[in-house]
């Protein structure tokens, strides 16, 4: 048997899932778009019943992908039973899609959900009441407490085994008789659910509409004759009035309520979480102990009361896990546990063990390099990425990232978005990948795609040791202070994904700003079991994506890097395949000022930029390879690898605006292999997905090109303003006559 | 008296009169509950001045001044 969980957004309809399936739960996507599919199996009744969740809904209108999936999958897949869930704390707003969904031709059951927190209010609901009123079995149950579900499932296999026919709650409404000869018509059609099709039809359902043409012209007949004092000839607005009149006449009784007015502790929250005043502080400071907790390597600043030659197990495998001179946060701690101890040791012990079997070199260095290096190069995110999705799903079920978006919707709205898209693009200074996942919360298609587009411009951790590593050899060859270098790096990455969105929103990704009528959910304390199943899909999310297209691309690169064109295998890799496409392409950075004018060397800037693909940190590592190659030895390890940028500016002679361009083009060109997989996940199309590749492509290099030039002759400064404006004209004239057509 | 809900000050009530809006956003509101004699009551404003919280039915809804501009209402009190 089959049921689907429908209900509101935040009626604790995934809670009643968790509590249902348990363990047998599993999470998709619907094919064609990305809103989660999650199923499992309910075991404690006569025969096993598989459960889809059907996503979080406020009606069955076409107009959403998470409505439009709903709706498809009752009429079409037709479920033994549908399991309504009504948060009986907002009974009215959730009994509207219950008196939608009672028009289709299945069997349907009510689960009352929240009660006791009703009942603790001094509230209480009459369950048997409603049912009276429905037509539908009506059963209480907590989700939280997992009480009462057993009866419901009990009570819903029952109703699964009786087939039940629509029933509408506008039987007494001025539109009942046309509605009727709807239905007839399209019965006598052999239309299933007659009934819901009849009244989507008469609301104007754009989809029905194109579905059932035929019976078109008699609501428009009907229309004609026909005038109502409030609503005129709108029908729509007639049946959502219907629908809420039946709902406040009928059930206001059944609900006693005792307390109405009054602030509760929701209330008193958000006076202070939204206040005009405090409101952003709070927001900035929330904001910034996520990162604090997942990335400060000085927890609470306890490093100035702390001597530097603290350094916890030192001389062990756990010597700096810790921190030195100063104590990790969590993140920084569970990360580098994660790697030195974990990843270190598992992948130390299996190259010790393929040495000693005699094995021919080049599968040593396949393994080595090629698979370990890059899994673990790929793995080594892992734990900060799921404690970003643990904090940013802590806001998300408690209700205050809704609140976020409110606060922030002004400010957003100015470049053609919604307050949603901050989130993504403020956890893109954390990792691409769980960012890109967060997109999901937008409802527009165009919106979603250009956020994703941007998010790898907020320029993420990886991209760090880039940073620090080429601004410390600026800093020490020449002049400069490295952490302004760096700051202002992390304002051109934002600048850039700010004009480029303004220019997306005003020509491809043209669209009407989506609307911002949300509900603001009552805030809630999460709840430990859900936020750990989420955890553990996301993680099994990001390690199957490591094993298959990740590993993958490691591999070519590292062959590539090892093999020369005869395919023999090369330990200089001067010879390589990867050197000789590195200077295949070297003119094409001359622009960018790491290109031909840096000699014979000079391609080790675009293979550095190609290996960044793997992992971004493999930059400033690849910098150190190749350093070595050319000066024949190794040079001593140093953490920041500021001596390897020194050693390669020394070669090649690159200029200062060269080795910033450098930087920049990096911060914003296609990102490394993992977030690219997320990116092709999330982005809806392959379309899409190609033209994406291009536009980081073209950024960076329009990017890294104005950096250089504007730095080496000064001057051309008013070229690229000229340019600039050029193409604004452009869009606004180009944008204008479209409109007047 | 009559006034559209961007108008309305913090603290202020009144009841839904007509949805002036369209497509989309006509559909939003009245599957959000917003429809003819509802009662709504004016929460607060965000920090940067726009959108609005509202509460209807009892809950608490978000929409900006834009969209608020297409609901007409009678002040209550």
């Amino acid at each position: 048997m089959n049921f689907a969980l429908v209900g509101n957004p935040n009626c604790g309809k995934t809670t009643l899932f968790n509590a249902l399936t348990g363990s047998t739960a599993h999470v998709g996507n619907w094919p064609g778009v990305t809103v989660d599919k999650r199923e499992g199996t309910y075991k404690k009744l006569a025969e096993e019943v598989q459960i889809v969740d059907l996503p979080g809904i406020y009606s069955l209108s076409p107009y959403t992908p998470e409505e439009v999936i709903s709706r498809n999958f009752i009429l079409d897949e037709k479920p033994d039973c549908v399991i309504n869930i009504v948060d009986v704390t907002n009974l009215e707003r959730n009994l509207y899609l219950t008196t939608q969904i009672l028009e289709i031709d299945v069997p349907v059951i009510v689960a009352l959900n929240m009660s006791d927190v009703l009942e603790k209010a001094g509230d209480r609901i009459d369950a048997q009441a409603l049912e009276r009123a429905i037509g539908v079995p009506v059963v209480s149950v907590s989700a939280l407490k997992e009480q009462g579900t057993e009866a419901l499932m009990e009570r819903a296999y029952t109703a699964a085994r009786q087939p039940r026919s629509g029933s509408t709650v506008l039987k007494n409404t001025a539109l009942a008789h046309l509605i009727g000869d709807v239905k007839i018509a399209l019965d006598a059609q052999g239309v299933d659910s007659p009934l819901f099709h009849a009244v989507k039809i008469i609301e104007g359902d754009e989809l029905e509409i194109a579905m059932h043409p035929s019976t078109v012209k008699m609501v428009r007949e009907f229309e004609a004759t026909f005038s109502d004092d409030t609503f005129g000839d709108d029908f729509e607005a007639l049946i959502a009035d219907a629908r809420y009149n039946f709902i406040t006449k009928n059930f206001s009784p059944t609900l006693s309520r005792k307390n109405q007015e009054g602030l509760t502790v929701s209330d008193k929250a958000d006076k202070i979480l939204t206040h005009r005043l405090f409101g952003i502080p709070i927001f900035l400071a929330v904001l910034f102990s996520i990162f604090h907790l997942t990335f400060a390597e000085d927890f609470l600043f306890l490093g100035i009361f702390i001597p530097d030659t603290f350094i916890p197990f030192e001389g062990t495998v756990m010597e700096g896990v810790l921190g030195m001179g100063a104590i990790n946060s969590p993140g920084v701690i569970i990360f580098n546990f994660w790697n030195d101890v974990v990843v270190g040791s598992i992948t130390s012990a299996i190259s010790s063990l393929i040495s000693g079997m005699g094995i021919s070199p080049w599968a040593i260095s396949l393994i080595n390099d090629g698979i370990l290096g890059g899994l673990s190069a790929v793995l080594s995110f892992l734990p900060q990425i799921l404690i970003l999705f643990l904090l940013f799903s802590i806001l998300e079920d408690s209700g205050y990232m809704a609140r976020i978006a409110f606060i922030l919707d002004r400010f957003f709205s100015k470049f053609g978005l919604s307050g949603r898209a901050f989130m993504p693009m403020i956890m893109g200074f954390g990792c691409s990948i769980p960012a890109m996942v967060n997109t999901r919360t937008l409802a527009d298609d165009k919106e979603r795609t250009a956020t994703i587009r941007v998010i790898p411009f907020f320029s993420c951790g990886a991209k760090l040791p880039i940073l620090t590593a080429i601004a410390g050899a600026i800093a020490q060859s020449t002049v400069g202070f490295a952490d302004i270098i760096t700051f202002s790096m992390y304002i051109l990455g934002v600048v850039t994904a700010i004009v480029t969105v303004l220019i997306m929103r005003n020509t491809t990704m043209r669209g009407e700003l989506p609307p911002f009528i949300m509900e603001l959910p009552a805030y809630h304390l999460p709840q430990f079991k859900s936020l750990m199943i989420h955890l553990w899909d996301k993680a099994k999310h990001f390690i199957e994506k490591a094993f298959t297209v990740i590993l993958a691309s490691t591999i070519v690169v590292w062959f590539l890097t090892n093999f020369s064109w005869n395919w023999q295998m090369t330990d200089d890799i001067s010879t390589s395949m990867l050197s000789s496409l590195g200077q295949f392409i070297q003119p094409l950075f001359t622009p960018l000022g790491f290109g031909a004018q840096l000699g014979a060397w000079g391609w080790v800037f675009g293979v550095a930029a190609l290996c960044g693909l793997i992992a971004k940190e493999d930059v400033i590592a690849t910098f150190g390879t190749l350093s070595a190659c050319i000066l024949g030895a190794a040079l001593t390890e140093d953490e920041s690898g500021v001596s390897y940028v020194l050693t390669m500016v020394e070669v090649t002679g690159a200029t200062v605006p060269a080795l910033i361009s450098f930087i920049a083009f990096n911060m914003t060109t296609v990102p490394c292999f993992a977030a690219v997989a997320a990116a092709r996940a999330e982005l809806p199309d392959k379309k899409t997905f190609s033209w994406t590749l291009v536009f980081w492509l073209a950024t960076s290099y329009v990017v890294g090109a104005v950096v250089y030039t504007v730095g080496t002759w000064w001057w051309t400064v008013f070229l690229w303003l000229a340019a600039a404006a050029l193409v604004a004209l452009a869009i606004i004239l180009y944008n204008r006559k479209h409109k007047a057509v | 008296m009559d006034k559209y809900l961007n108008e309305f000050s913090i603290g202020e009530r009144g009841v839904v009169k007509k949805i002036s809006a369209e497509g989309k956003i006509k559909r939003r509101l009245f599957d959000m509950g917003v429809t003819p004699n509802t009662s709504i009551f004016l929460r607060k404003v965000a920090p940067l001045g726009d959108p609005i919280e509202v509460t209807l039915r009892g809950y608490e809804l978000t929409l900006r001044k834009s969209e608020a501009q297409c609901i007409l209402m009678e002040v209550t009190r």
